[in-house]
């Protein structure tokens, strides 16, 4: 009957409250067999980190259509790395123009879907990148 | 000499059983052919479709009941819609020159985007407020900034529109109090503040305080201008956000509505006339990609709320009954893929929302699936409207799709299911109790799930994105950026503001808010308006009000 | 393995969680974190919160960690959403009201899905009340779905259940259904300042009263989650039940029973296994043609089968 699913923390930080796009993602992770911890609005970084420390997720994903996303990725990479809990992976998307991605990765990010991107290449990812983060785990 | 086939006998049997013969040789590229929203197409409509329908009552005349052919006489032939384009970012001085730059280049009206912070009640300085400011508009934290933000703009001749919520009050006495600085009284003022809470609710996120003492403060708005302020328009109740959080055009149309019934019915209320803050209640749609669905939608909205402002409340003056609209081409279309494409789509779209009798209208750049729009596609974006407005004939003539059997059957039949779903919404017990039962959002979110999921599917297609990609090339990237130091300066500004005010004054302006907050026969524009003349910033104000009113706690629905 | 379950009983919330996932996905070094985790449980005040959807448990919840941090006490609460029985997959939205209390470090939340367990609590429910039980937190709220067997279900686990009832959601009818009116130690009426709050309060106490005189006769309170309102009243009655339960003979007999029922479980399951894997062995087409012809019956199949368990643990 059980073994180890995929959970995942969906979260918007900051005041933005556009989150067709951080539902309609959750609803198809959920779809894919994931269990997906769908936090409110306006969250800080300390929030989301510590939730995802105590839900044991495999996964944050955030969305930012604000603009601020240098920032928040920032933040909330900086505290796992405080919390000693960089296993945990870091995801998102939203109005994330193109160029700026490659900082994101830089800081830490594991990877950034754009608008248009369909939600079965974010699945897919995850998946993947999920399944090796727990193969570490067990080494 | 040539031999010609002779013309067939006519007739829709005819008709049907060409179609049939036809069809075996070339079938029809889908089984089932549906508009954007999901209304199901006809292959061809005829006069059959609009028997019953009778002119003088359905459709009448514009600027007569039920206004279905647009509000005015003689619409565009006497003026265009007003091109208004929604702008402001970063700081106050940019924001300014932004402004003076599009009244330079034709601009009819002001738009003001506020900066998440402003939006939510908070001053540049709040925790909350961190990597926020100046992000997605301007930040505004006190009469200061807003007076930098309207310098050398006279306010007596120009009319500007205000995409603020929650904290509208506060905003619209700042206009107010800029307009005193400035000489214009406040009779003299036009413009418009959002201040539509529900759909906070609904699709926004912007709120603050929970629905009872929000829609108290929007009544005491309508009041207030209904006395002091007759040229505002008080309310710009919103479809446009709920139809970019998915719904479709005919949920766009009732639960807009809706919204309207509850705002009007908590002013009723309170006792105020529909017949006189009716008429400076207005509206603000969106204008999306299927152009038959859209332009009904608007003609549907337009006859649908004439009759329920007269049936329902009884109202019998006519700029009361009238649905003015501002309209938005739907940011949801824009791809991030090829942005050039979005011009066209933008193209369309506002031709949509024209033949559609918008009042005003503003175009979307073509590179806002990046980021926020640089001078340069701000430009084309104008340029869109303008030409419409001036090279495609459209406008010479009013309603010109009128009698169009698809046109009327689609206007008709979005007027049928939007009263159906106001009907079960009445049935709940209206539309605040709809919004906390989550029916509203799970209808929008089902709506969203479909869309992405015939997307995704490839039922429904997205040119560059999901057919007809391209390598992308190197094209003109150059998009705007806003710099983290502008959040340092604006702290920097208001904290040197505050050290310079009265600040005896300031907290008895506080004190009294809070003593007619607690009140709610007393309207509280007097003393936020007091309030903000003497420097008091947003976020002071605000605090107040949350400790008063508490904050809103948003009831997620998946 | 030492290591981890040491940081735990310390309360590194890190340690605590990775201790419950592998409790739920049922790996094998569940049982080894159980048997060393039990000898330090025991201590906490374990409280279920059932009732319908939307009667606003979590709302409530969310008061009462405030309320019990305010008496200095340390909270776990254990959140239960139900999984899709078609994806596996679930949208767990519980905690998203108890958001304030994220970053304290004397509150641990967890999310957990029904995954498949059709009742609504599954075993590992329980265990991960026992786990942060053991690693410090002196009150456990556990809050379920509300719907089908988890408002029955839940006494197997709590020491206190609260039912919460909500005026014109019919849950006068609610109260009907088998089992929960016996099962209840607190009902409390939510959304109190709704009409028909005071005709659901009475109808309950009606209902006890017919249940006639038992040792613990449960309060019937009203709330108004939303505003906080009656919350300390509930947290108080909470107290007392737990007060009452561990100078009682009712309590006594309650945890006994709790307790015989946790021994029962296992045995049942390790029994359970050791059946499928001794029938598994037995099965095959000439048997069941046997059984088809009637020429044996399944009695005596099941009685080879079982001899042959026997035989063998014996030996």
């Amino acid at each position: 009957m059980s073994e180890r699913k995929v959970r995942v923390i969906v979260a918007k930080p900051g005041l933005d409250g556009h989150d067709r796009g951080a539902k309609v993602v959750a609803r198809a992770l959920r779809d894919a067999g994931m269990e997906v911890i769908y936090t409110v609005l306006r969250q800080t970084p300390e929030q989301i980190v510590q939730t995802a420390i105590q839900e044991d997720a495999d996964a944050i994903g955030i969305s930012i259509l604000s603009g601020a996303h240098e920032y928040y990725f920032g933040r909330i990479i900086e505290l796992l790395k405080e919390r000693k809990a960089s296993d945990i992976l870091v995801f998102g998307g939203g109005v994330i123009p193109e160029d700026d991605v490659p900082k994101l990765k830089a800081m830490g990010a594991g990877a950034i879907f754009g608008p248009g991107t369909p939600t079965s290449v974010c699945i897919d990812w995850l998946l993947s990148a999920v399944r090796e983060k727990w193969e570490k785990e067990s080494a | 000499m040539v031999e010609s086939k002779p013309a067939e006998a006519g007739g829709k049997a005819a008709y049907e059983k060409t179609v049939e013969k036809f069809l075996q040789k070339a079938p029809e590229r889908k089984a089932a052919f549906r508009t954007g929203g999901g209304l199901p197409l006809k292959r061809l409509y005829t006069p059959e479709d609009l028997e019953g329908m009778d002119y003088e009552r359905d459709l009448g005349y514009p600027g007569m009941y039920p206004y279905t052919r647009g509000v005015q006489p003689t619409m565009y032939r006497g003026r265009f819609w007003t091109m208004r384009q929604y702008a402001g970012f970063a700081t106050a001085e940019e924001s300014n020159a932004r402004y003076r730059y599009l009244l330079s280049q034709g601009t009819t009206g002001l738009s003001v985007a506020f900066d998440l912070p402003t939006q939510i009640g908070y001053d540049s300085d709040h925790p909350m407020a961190q990597g926020e400011v100046g992000k997605v508009g301007v930040a505004i934290d006190s009469l200061a900034d807003m007076e930098t933000l309207f310098a050398g703009i006279p306010l007596d001749k120009v009319s500007t529109s205000m995409t603020i919520n929650a904290p509208a009050s506060v905003l619209l006495a700042l206009y107010i109090a800029v307009g005193e600085k400035q000489g214009v009284p406040m009779e003299k003022l036009s413009g418009t503040i959002q201040n539509d809470i529900l759909k906070e609710y609904i699709a926004r996120g912007t709120y603050i305080f929970p629905p009872k003492p929000s829609m108290r403060l929007i009544t005491d708005i309508f009041e207030f201008c209904s006395t002091h302020v007759p040229q505002w328009n008080t309310i710009s109740i919103s479809g446009y956000h709920i139809r970019e959080a998915g719904s479709t055009a005919v949920q766009e149309v009732a639960f807009t509505l809706a919204d309207g019934i509850a705002y009007v019915e908590a002013a009723v209320k309170k006792g105020q006339d529909p017949n006189v803050f009716g008429k400076r209640l207005s509206f603000f749609f969106n204008a999306h990609n299927d152009f038959l669905e859209e332009v009904a939608k608007f003609r549907a909205a337009r006859r649908l709320w004439a009759k329920i402002m007269k049936e329902r409340f009884g109202v019998t003056d006519k700029g009361a009954q009238m649905l003015r609209f501002h309209t938005q081409t739907a940011g949801s279309t824009l791809t991030a893929q090829q942005p050039e494409n979005n011009i066209v789509r933008v193209a369309v779209q506002t031709l949509a929302a024209v033949l559609g009798g918008t009042q005003s209208l503003h175009t979307n750049s073509y590179d806002e699936a990046l980021a926020l729009p640089t001078e340069k596609s701000v430009g084309i974006a104008l340029k869109t409207q303008q030409i419409v407005a001036y090279e495609s004939g459209v406008t010479e003539t009013v309603d010109p799709l009128a009698g169009s059997y698809v046109v009327e059957t689609l206007t008709n039949e979005i007027e049928r299911q939007a009263s159906e779903y106001i009907a079960k919404i009445d049935g709940m017990g209206g539309m605040l109790t709809a919004i906390e039962k989550g029916y509203v959002q799970q209808q929008i979110q089902d709506a969203a799930y479909a869309t992405q999921k015939a997307i995704e599917s490839g039922e429904q297609i997205v040119v560059g994105v999901n057919k007809f990609q391209v390598e992308e090339q190197e094209t003109d990237r150059s998009l705007l950026k806003v710099d983290e130091a502008v959040g340092q300066n604006q702290v920097r500004k208001l904290q040197e503001m505050k050290a310079g005010r009265d600040n005896l004054k300031v907290q008895s302006c506080l004190e009294a808010i809070r003593e007619a907050a607690k009140d709610e026969g007393t309207n509280l524009m007097p003393k936020i308006l007091e309030a903000v003349k003497a420097y008091v910033t947003e976020g002071e104000i605000c605090g107040v009000l949350r400790e008063e009113f508490g904050e809103y706690r948003e009831n997620i629905v998946l | 393995m030492e290591k981890l379950i040491a940081r735990a009983l310390e309360g590194d919330h890190r340690s605590i969680a990775r201790l419950i996932s592998l409790v739920e996905s049922e790996s094998p070094q569940a049982e080894i974190i159980m048997r060393k985790i039990y000898p330090h449980s025991g201590k906490a005040h374990i409280i279920g919160l059932t009732g319908s959807p939307g009667a606003g448990k979590s709302t409530l919840a969310d008061k009462i960690i405030a309320h019990f941090k305010s008496l200095g006490k340390t909270v776990g609460v254990i959140a239960v959403d139900p999984s899709s029985p078609f994806t596996g997959g679930a949208i767990l939205g519980d905690r998203l009201r108890m958001q304030q209390h994220a970053v304290d470090p004397d509150v641990f939340i967890r999310s957990m899905g029904t995954r498949g367990s059709l009742g609504g609590l599954s075993r590992s429910t329980q265990e991960a009340a026992l786990i942060l039980d053991a690693c410090g937190k002196d009150v456990v709220i556990i809050e379920t779905v509300g719907v089908g067997q988890s408002e029955v279900d839940i006494v197997k686990i709590a020491d206190t259940v609260g039912l919460i009832l909500v005026p014109g959601m019919g849950d006068d009818i609610q109260i009907m259904k088998a089992g929960i009116m016996e099962i209840a130690d607190l009902f409390i009426v939510n959304k109190a300042d709704r009409d028909g709050a005071d005709r659901v309060a009475t109808e309950v106490n009606m209902m006890l009263d017919l249940l006639g005189m038992r040792a613990w006769r449960p309060p019937v309170l009203k709330t108004v989650a939303e505003r906080g309102e009656g919350v300390e009243e509930v947290v108080s009655e909470m107290l007392r039940h737990a007060d009452f339960l561990s100078r009682s003979e009712e309590g006594r007999r309650r945890k006994w029973q709790r307790l015989g029922m946790e021994v029962e479980e296992i045995l049942r399951r390790e029994i359970a296994a050791m059946v499928e894997v001794a029938w598994e062995k037995e099965k095959s087409p000439e048997l069941f043609e046997l059984l088809a012809a009637r020429k044996t019956t399944p009695y005596e199949v099941a009685e080879e089968v079982l001899g042959k368990i026997l035989s063998e643990t014996c030996s």
